[in-house]
């Protein structure tokens, strides 16, 4: 291409690193990564041409450091450097940073960042452009009684956010005065801790409305269009989950009035390259400005497959200076598009962040299904980052074509070694409210039902497990295992899933396999090259069992099984009454106790933060501490945090 | 290399007819074993309730998953002219392995009579206490046990079950350990069970141990206990100190069971053998290769082949004695020597045996007897040649081999050919029966046949007619005397071995014995001897 450069690096990691490399690779462009000590070994490394470690695996010291990466493209001679999103893509100063060592920031002007990266400043600023706002303040005076006064005035339930925030972080619903104060302690804890900025504007918030963005692309030239909408109402804890466009709840003339909104909203700032404008769409069709992200989103996918453009190649074009092609009446949305995010979390856990290593990671090929991943199998799921390690994305003629193909997918993923929302993506594409398009953002305020393994699931993972015994049998007792001289052998064994204990007789009658769950007996087919139940071949994939430990993964969930008869004594001990240990790897933020100290059940103790989150750690017995770690140390998962003695 | 190229066509209608017949013996074995595990099973619910296993659930929970069992003494206590008999004698028990250890496990069977004890379960116990002294495995007690049968009391059975207890203090002072569960109640002389183990799990609300249950208290003091207090675990591991660990209910009992065996750190004694081939012939075809009628001759090479690595094996003088068949082979990586009988045992056959049994004593090589032998031979040619010395110099050999012997009851034994051949006197490591095999010191016919010879002689000594019809009568109750013995299952049920099997696991159950047997030759074990210590 006619750009003034030939070499792009790409200041990110996981899949979106992957992502921007590959249109990159495809349009002749030399690629650069960019790696954290813990990182060597991932596949946007082994991705890219050239890989540059800048640092060690804390995000704060690698990823987020504007010089080591500005260092790393002039050592590889690389002339722009694509942001990704995340980590420096919003940041105004590391934009500049680029201009002033002669570097072309895939992205908008710093001056488009600073005015879009000021939340309270841009509302102000989409106000007098004529783009709807949702009541609220947004002053710089920050004193605690003025905030509440502010509050009173705008009315509740409303949202607590970090001026400078962006994605979740620093952001609270209230939902009445009493609750103010300390959610605005909270936030403005978090907003410093993430930002480094701690003012905080108040938003009316919007009851169960519909999170709508629309994408727009402008070049250097001035020249804005819109890409339509994607429609991101499923979300928990303020991240999104499940995107898809177009909107079940936005039709043409709506499309243009939201589209013409966000161009206005895109030019306000003179913007450049691509960019989301969010909405917020009530009921009525009403749709309020809450932010613009100047950055690639992670959902763009779901934009490129129904209007067939490269956003990448875009950015990368306009950043070369090359003028926007494309007119308005050009961008045709055709069928639909769903994307569903992958988390190592446990949305049963209160979306816990999930740490281990993927011991298989496999993704089906199916026809119009994309996979956008940054992980494989043996890749090491660290808690310094985001959880998110892929997305699934379909298209289809229509709606129900596309989320079809999507739980398909889904259902023929296999990410085991760590826990994922699998089961709640393929649930919530299930789910009725969803699949009539009536989702709302509080639509995972409860969660719909994941399917749960039935006894035939159970019973064909213990056969694996049966089989590793069989093994060591035949280990010590060579050609004899599986034998008994009173006819078939009849083995008890005892098995842990989601930490409930289950009994389960075992008839070996030589390749087949009596196993009773509870109540109910099967008949379990040993040999099969997948595992045959009661005739009916089970699909599921699974690791080999090793050390009575076993991963499946069914289509609609995980299973984790342990043979606690295989465990060496003492093994299944756990941490007893009043020992609490790190949920997960991460930093002790805060200790609300002394050894020593009386505390009661649900006492908060301490706070950890991992993950980019913040975990309370609460007493679980009465008692007087007598231990307790120390703030500011980096734990392991499952090292001691606190022990209280009963009392 | 010598293998063995086999006559034998599993094609044939012989071939079809004798496993037929074959099989149609293991079904019958099967369905009297059954018998025993349906009675103690149709107690389910009580046990359930109590929040117990059955018997045989204990075991399952006991046992490694997937590792093999051999069953001893399955058959023990039948009687298959006694309607309704049952096998086992009121005790489970298997040699198994237990957290990679291979124990012997006794079991009280508390789902018949409650679990009370009986004359053959006292010999089984005793028979499993001399196998965990011999191979020095550790042997575990799963104790329930109403105690003795107060309706059918033995003097004898009293008197002589002393012996289990005089063997688990030899078994503990050799070095072996004697684990008890107390699932349920062990009362008088099943208090020592416990007793004289060297540690002892009880489940907290159902294991009791008293010398006196409160009845007999009641009766022989008059006291007035309640069983909880006066035997319950609680007591026992707060107060007397007999219950060294204290379990919530069974399956927490057995765990706890298992963890005490894992932490034995026992030594293996060998390393388990591996990377043998299987026989050529496959061991399943040991159903058709025999026939079930003793009568009918077969080459006892033919079963050996199904039984030896690779059917490859070398035949030691085959043609001299060649009534008596004498070949080194190995079984599931064990050498041994293999005895078996292609006819009687003669003058030449027993100097061969003798030599054999001489020469693999020599080397170190286990021995196995398969035996299918009608006696040795008898005449005046016999005689002359040195019977009763050769006979006696092949027994003699038997008797003194200090390796591991193993017998197999194959077909017939008679008379003095089960001692020759390793019987259940000479004290084989295992001794176990198929369940077509026959018995006896002669056959009926050849007992009635004496009987009137003696008979017909006196009576022409007297000078006396002989009344035909009683001869006939007498002679005919000879017979049934004879053969109502004869039958594997009488013999079994009698305890004259270690239990019954399907022929067709004959090469499984001999490399389960020579492990077991390897093992304990090689363990290093610690016997115990303390000074005097003073309490």
């Amino acid at each position: 291409m006619a750009g003034s450069f030939d070499t792009v690096l790409v200041a990110n990691r996981g899949e979106i690193a992957c992502r921007v490399i590959r249109s990159a690779r495809e349009m002749g462009l030399r690629t650069v990564a960019v790696y954290s000590e813990a990182d060597a070994d991932a596949p946007h490394v082994a991705a890219a041409d050239l890989a540059v470690e800048i640092g060690p695996a804390p995000a704060a010291d690698s990823y987020l450091v504007g010089e080591k990466i500005i260092e790393a493209a002039k050592k590889t001679g690389a002339g722009a450097i694509h942001p990704g999103y995340g980590f420096l893509s919003e940041n105004a100063d590391f934009a500049r940073a680029c201009a002033d060592s002669g570097i072309v920031f895939v992205g908008p002007s710093p001056e488009a960042i600073a005015a879009m990266g000021d939340k309270a400043a841009a509302k102000r600023l989409m106000e007098k452009s004529g783009v709807p706002t949702v009541p609220g303040y947004s002053g710089e005076e920050q004193d605690d009684a003025l905030l509440v006064q502010k509050a009173k005035e705008v009315g509740f339930p409303l949202m607590v956010k970090a001026a400078a925030g962006g994605g979740g972080k620093g952001m609270r619903l209230v939902e009445d005065e009493a609750s103010l104060p300390s959610a605005i302690e909270s936030a403005r804890r978090e907003a410093a801790g993430a930002f480094g900025d701690d003012t905080l504007l108040l938003e009316r918030a919007v009851v169960a409305p519909r999170h709508v963005e629309i994408q727009v692309l402008a070049d250097r030239a001035g020249h804005t269009i819109h890409l339509g909408e994607r429609d991101c109402s499923v979300q928990r804890r303020h991240q999104k989950v499940i995107e898809e466009a177009p909107s079940p709840a936005v039709g043409e003339e709506l499309r243009a009035k939201m589209g013409a909104a966000g161009v206005a909203a895109a030019e306000a700032v003179g913007y450049e390259g691509a960019g989301t404008i969010e909405f917020l769409l009530d009921a009525d069709g009403n749709f309020y400005f809450l932010e613009m992200n100047t950055r690639l989103q992670v959902e763009h996918p779901v934009t490129e497959l129904v209007t067939g453009m490269d956003l990448v190649e875009w950015q990368l074009r306009i950043a070369a200076g090359e003028p926007l092609t494309v007119v308005q009446d050009d961008v045709e949305i055709n069928g639909h598009a769903i994307e569903a995010r992958l988390y190592a979390e446990d949305p049963e856990n209160d979306y816990l962040p999930a740490t281990g290593t993927v011991e298989l990671w496999e993704t089906p090929e199916l026809g119009a299904l994309r996979v956008d991943t940054g992980i494989r199998t043996g890749s090491e799921i660290t808690p310094f980052y985001d959880p998110m390690v892929a997305k699934v994305i379909a298209w289809g003629s229509d709606r129900d074509q596309a989320r079809s193909l999507l739980i398909r997918g889904l259902e023929e993923t296999s990410a085991l070694g760590t826990i994922t929302n699998r089961p709640l993506l393929t649930a919530i594409l299930r789910a009725p409210l969803f699949a009539e398009g009536g989702a709302t953002t509080a639509f995972l305020d409860e969660l719909p039902e994941s399917p749960a393994p039935t006894s035939a699931d159970m019973a064909a993972v213990i056969g694996w497990l049966y089989r590793e015994r069989l093994c060591e049998a035949a280990s010590v007792a060579p050609g004899l295992e599986g034998w008994s001289s009173g006819g078939a052998l009849t083995s008890a064994m005892r098995v842990a899933v989601a930490g409930e204990e289950h009994e389960v007789r075992i008839v070996d009658h030589g390749g087949t396999l009596s196993v009773t769950v509870g109540d109910a007996e099967h008949r379990v087919l040993l040999d099969a090259p997948a595992p045959v139940v009661d005739d009916v071949e089970i699909p599921v994939r699974c690791i080999e069992p090793s050390r009575g430990r076993v991963l499946a993964a069914f289509p609609g969930f995980d299973l984790e099984m342990v043979d606690l008869t295989a465990l060496p004594p003492g093994a299944g001990d756990a941490g007893g009454e009043g020992v609490l240990l790190a949920p997960m790897h991460g930093k002790v933020i805060a200790v609300e106790a002394t050894a020593g100290e009386r505390v009661t059940t649900g006492q908060r103790l301490v706070v950890m933060e991992a993950m980019k989150m913040e975990h309370e750690i609460l007493a679980d017995i009465d008692g007087v501490i007598e231990e307790i770690v120390s703030e500011g140390s980096q734990v392991g998962g499952d090292q001691l945090l606190a022990r209280i003695a009963a009392a | 290399m010598t293998v063995f190229k086999s006559k034998v066509d599993p094609a044939s209608d012989s071939f079809r007819k004798n496993r037929e017949e074959m099989l149609e013996l293991v079904a019958e074995m099967r369905e009297v074993e059954s018998r025993a595990v349906e009675r103690s099973n149709s107690r389910a619910d009580r046990f359930h309730e109590r929040g117990q296993l059955l018997p045989r659930e204990r075991i399952a929970h006991l046992l490694d998953p997937g590792a093999p069992v051999l069953e001893i003494q399955n058959i023990a206590g039948y009687d298959p002219n006694e309607e309704g008999s049952l096998p086992g004698g009121g005790v489970i028990s298997v040699i198994g392995y237990v957290s990679g250890t291979r124990c012997i496990i006794v079991a009280n069977d508390s789902g018949i009579d409650a679990g009370a004890m009986t004359t053959p379960g006292g010999w089984k116990t005793i028979r499993c206490e001399d196998l965990a002294l011999e191979n020095k495995m550790p042997i575990i007690f799963l104790v329930e046990s109403a105690g003795a049968n107060l309706l059918t009391y033995r003097v004898e059975m009293w008197g002589l079950a002393g012996r289990t207890f005089y063997n688990q203090a030899k078994i503990s002072a050799a070095g072996v350990p004697v684990i008890t569960v107390l699932h349920g109640s062990g009362t008088a002389g099943g208090a020592y069970y416990p007793g004289m183990s060297d540690i002892i799990i009880g489940v907290r609300g159902n294991g009791r141990a008293f010398l006196a249950g409160p009845p007999l208290l009641k009766a022989a003091t008059g006291e007035v206990a309640d069983a909880e207090e006066l035997g319950g675990v609680e007591m026992h591991s707060t107060v007397s100190g007999l219950v060294d660990y204290v379990a919530e209910d069974d399956a927490d009992a057995l765990r706890i069971c298992r963890e005490a065996v894992a932490r034995m750190h026992w030594d293996p004694g060998a390393q388990p053998r591996a990377g043998f081939e299987d026989p050529l012939y496959d061991p399943d075809e040991l159903a058709g290769v025999v026939p079930v009628d003793p009568r009918q001759p077969y080459d006892a090479r033919e079963v050996i082949a199904r039984l030896a690595d690779g059917s490859d094996f070398l035949d030691f003088k085959p043609d001299y004695g060649p009534m008596t068949v004498c070949v080194e082979a190995s079984v599931m990586g064990h050498p041994v020597g293999f005895i078996a009988n292609n006819g009687v045992l003669d003058n030449a056959g027993s100097g061969k045996a003798t030599h054999f049994i001489q020469r693999c004593t020599q080397l170190g090589t286990p021995l196995v007897f398969l035996q299918n032998i009608n006696g040795y031979m008898v005449g005046i040619d016999a005689e002359r040649g040195g019977m009763i010395k050769n006979g006696s110099k092949m027994i003699q050999a038997v008797s003194n081999a200090d390796v591991p012997r193993f017998t197999l009851m194959i077909g017939a034994s008679f008379g003095a050919g089960n001692y020759g051949m390793c019987g259940v006197g000479y004290d084989p490591r295992l001794v176990l029966t198929w369940p077509n095999a026959r018995a006896g010191v002669m056959g009926g016919e050849q007992a009635a046949g004496t009987m009137r010879v003696v008979a017909e002689e006196r009576a022409a000594r007297k000078g006396e007619p002989v009344d035909e019809e009683q001869m006939e009568a007498f002679a005919g109750q000879i017979v049934d005397l004879y053969s109502a013995q004869e039958s594997a299952f009488v013999t079994s049920g009698r305890q004259m071995d270690d239990g019954m099997i399907d022929p067709r696991d004959s090469r499984r159950v001999l490399g389960f014995g020579l492990a077991m047997a390897e093992e304990g030759d090689n363990r290093k074990v610690n016997p115990v001897s303390f000074g005097v210590g003073r309490i």
